[in-house]
């Protein structure tokens, strides 16, 4: 069961030779082991998880399963889940139990999958690193002494550790890519309005996506069926048809036109990260594709146009927190507003904080159109860039990450260098591209590195075409950390 | 430009967030930085550059104004911090 696919976990599944509680139970007891040690998750309910896994086997004895029925997934701890503990990774929701289901739970309910628990997070998916979680950070499982990436770390390092065969995580400058980069799996986040927000405990709204985490590229085809989807609950859901994101996955790659971005191998990359992303291409060339050169001009300024950005929203977003409807409220306090301010002077960590006052800043009287509007054309200005790309290419390739995963406690102290770490996934969220992450190689280090796929709008089902056919000839997505069979 | 303890003060109050003084001064420390790796936006002339707010520059859907919630006070209090006969509890507003 360890290595199973979710595809062939629910295959196993569907044809009775497993049943879903055999499933949820064998993962559980890796999530109190070795979860334990990698601190992968916030919460576990095994009472619910068996319960749905019970009721997961009653379908498919009663012939009445879909296609993933009784597949157990972990879920990042930004999703309301009704009944469970959802913490979002801060103290200012640390008892917060969801009053009712985000879309994207209600979609794998439906699905009849199973949730294993909520994995640990970035706190209001704010880091790169995991580090910033009220619950203690999470431990790369391919050397505990390093990061995962953030801010869907847990999420990363379940999957990575075979604690749960996929996971759900959300990306707003890269916080499923990068992870799953510094994990050495696959994650992919959808284009802007794919997966509906509803529930989903916002950031930067206009940034924010869900996706999921696997281990090939096929399986985050599968999940985002279930993921993918209309919903009237959120405004920029997007209303279009169904689509099977599977379809393309067999399609050979020859004439396929890969776009390298010059600013991307221009300067930056750790020398290793360069070879397997060099690897890469050269794979992609004997699979027959054509590498093509392509330019983002302004990619450069991606970063500080996300931090301003990202914050403002934010800061709008998370003034929701105020110790009166839910969430902590200071034990003592005088009036409303000294309430409000020790509420959440105690309540958020000081990353959020950070990213609060910036966003505070940036919309404030006298500095709305030197920050905000100028960031709002800039961004404009970055997607313009993409679109001159896809008209000479049919998807973009490039790291990841810089690096592979750095030290636990080496960037935490300087946020500018850890929000320099996401240079090559925020220009994405900016312009709303899908993108995704697989694992290509390993560091000196024996550390994972990721590749990263950009497609055009809704170019979902392409990207993973091109992902499967790679992993069809390379196995790096079938390494495993050492150590991690038995705990 | 370059921000002061004061600015750091005053953002710490409309963003409803106590700052002690030491913090403040930390703080300030911090968002210097940050403010110096923004400020790389200006080298960029966006003149006539319409402003982006939405990935595909499509317009929020609208919905007709009708009811569509069921009411689940009781769900959504049970997780509030101070709740008495269905009302939100705060320190007294109104002398």
């Amino acid at each position: 069961m360890l290595n199973f696919t979710v595809k062939q976990l629910a295959a196993e599944i569907a044809a009775r030779r497993v049943s879903s509680v055999e499933a949820a139970e064998f993962f559980l007891k890796r999530i109190k082991t070795l979860g334990k040690t990698l601190n992968a998750f916030i919460s576990l309910d095994e009472e619910k998880t068996l319960v749905a896994a019970r009721a997961a086997d009653a379908l498919l004895a009663a012939g009445q399963g879909g296609s993933l029925t009784g597949v157990p997934i972990a879920h990042k701890d930004i999703f309301c889940a009704k009944g469970w503990l959802t913490t979002c990774g801060s103290k200012m929701l640390a008892n917060f139990t969801a009053p009712y289901d985000a879309h994207v739970m209600e979609q794998f309910n439906a699905a009849g999958t199973v949730t294993i628990g909520k994995t640990n997070m970035d706190e209001f998916a704010m880091g790169s690193s995991n580090e910033t979680s009220y619950f203690g950070p999470v431990k790369n499982p391919w050397d505990i002494t390093t990061v995962p990436g953030g801010s869907s770390g847990g999420s990363a390092a379940a999957v990575a550790a075979r604690l749960a065969p996929a996971a759900t995580g959300t990306d707003t400058g890269g916080s499923i890519r990068q992870p799953a980069a510094l994990t050495g799996i696959c994650g992919l986040k959808p284009t802007y309005g794919v997966v509906s927000r509803y529930g989903m405990i916002a950031f930067a709204s206009s940034l924010d996506q869900a996706g999921p985490f696997a281990r090939t590229a096929e399986d985050l085809g599968l999940l985002l069926n279930v993921m993918a989807g209309f919903d009237a609950r959120d405004s920029t859901s997007l209303e279009r048809e169904r689509e099977d994101y599977t379809r393309e996955l067999e399609k050979p790659l020859t004439g396929l036109r890969i776009g390298l971005p010059r600013e991307f191998f221009a300067e930056g990359m750790a020398p290793d990260v360069a070879k397997a992303i060099d690897e890469a291409i050269a794979q992609y060339k004997k699979l027959g594709c054509e590498m093509v050169e392509v330019s983002l001009p302004n990619m450069k300024l991606s970063v500080p146009v996300y931090y301003v950005l990202a914050p403002a929203e934010a800061s709008s977003n998370l003034s929701r927190f105020d110790g009166v409807r839910y969430g902590y409220r200071a034990p003592e306090y005088g009036d409303l507003i000294d309430m409000y301010k020790k509420s959440r002077a105690q309540g958020f960590g000081a990353e959020v904080k950070r990213r609060i006052l910036i966003g505070t800043y940036v919309l404030s009287h006298g500095y709305y159109d030197a920050y905000y509007i100028k960031a709002q054309k800039l961004r404009r200005l970055i997607a313009q860039d993409f679109a001159a790309a896809f008209k000479r290419c049919d998807v973009i390739l490039g790291p990841t990450s810089p690096g592979t995963a750095f030290k636990i406690g080496e960037k935490s102290g300087d946020p500018v260098q850890m929000y320099l770490s996401d240079i090559y996934t925020i220009a994405v969220n900016l312009a709303g591209l899908p993108g995704m992450s697989l694992p290509c190689g390993f560091d000196r280090a024996s550390l994972p590195v990721g590749l990263q796929l950009i497609g055009d709008y809704f170019g979902e089902a392409k990207m993973l075409n091109v992902a499967h056919q790679y992993q069809l000839a390379t196995d790096w997505h079938q390494r495993m950390p050492q150590g991690i069979e038995t705990c | 430009m370059s921000l002061t303890i004061d600015d750091v003060k005053r953002i710490a109050h409309l963003a409803r967030i106590e700052a002690a003084p030491h913090e403040a001064e930390q703080v300030l420390g911090q968002l210097s930085g940050i403010f110096a790796l923004i400020g790389e936006m200006q080298a960029v002339d966006t003149a006539g550059v319409e402003p982006m707010s939405h990935a595909q520059d499509l317009m929020l859907r609208l919905r007709d104004d009708v009811v569509t919630e069921r009411d689940q006070h009781a769900a959504f209090q049970a997780v509030a911090p101070q709740v008495e006969a269905d009302l939100y509890l705060v320190p007294k507003v109104i002398e």
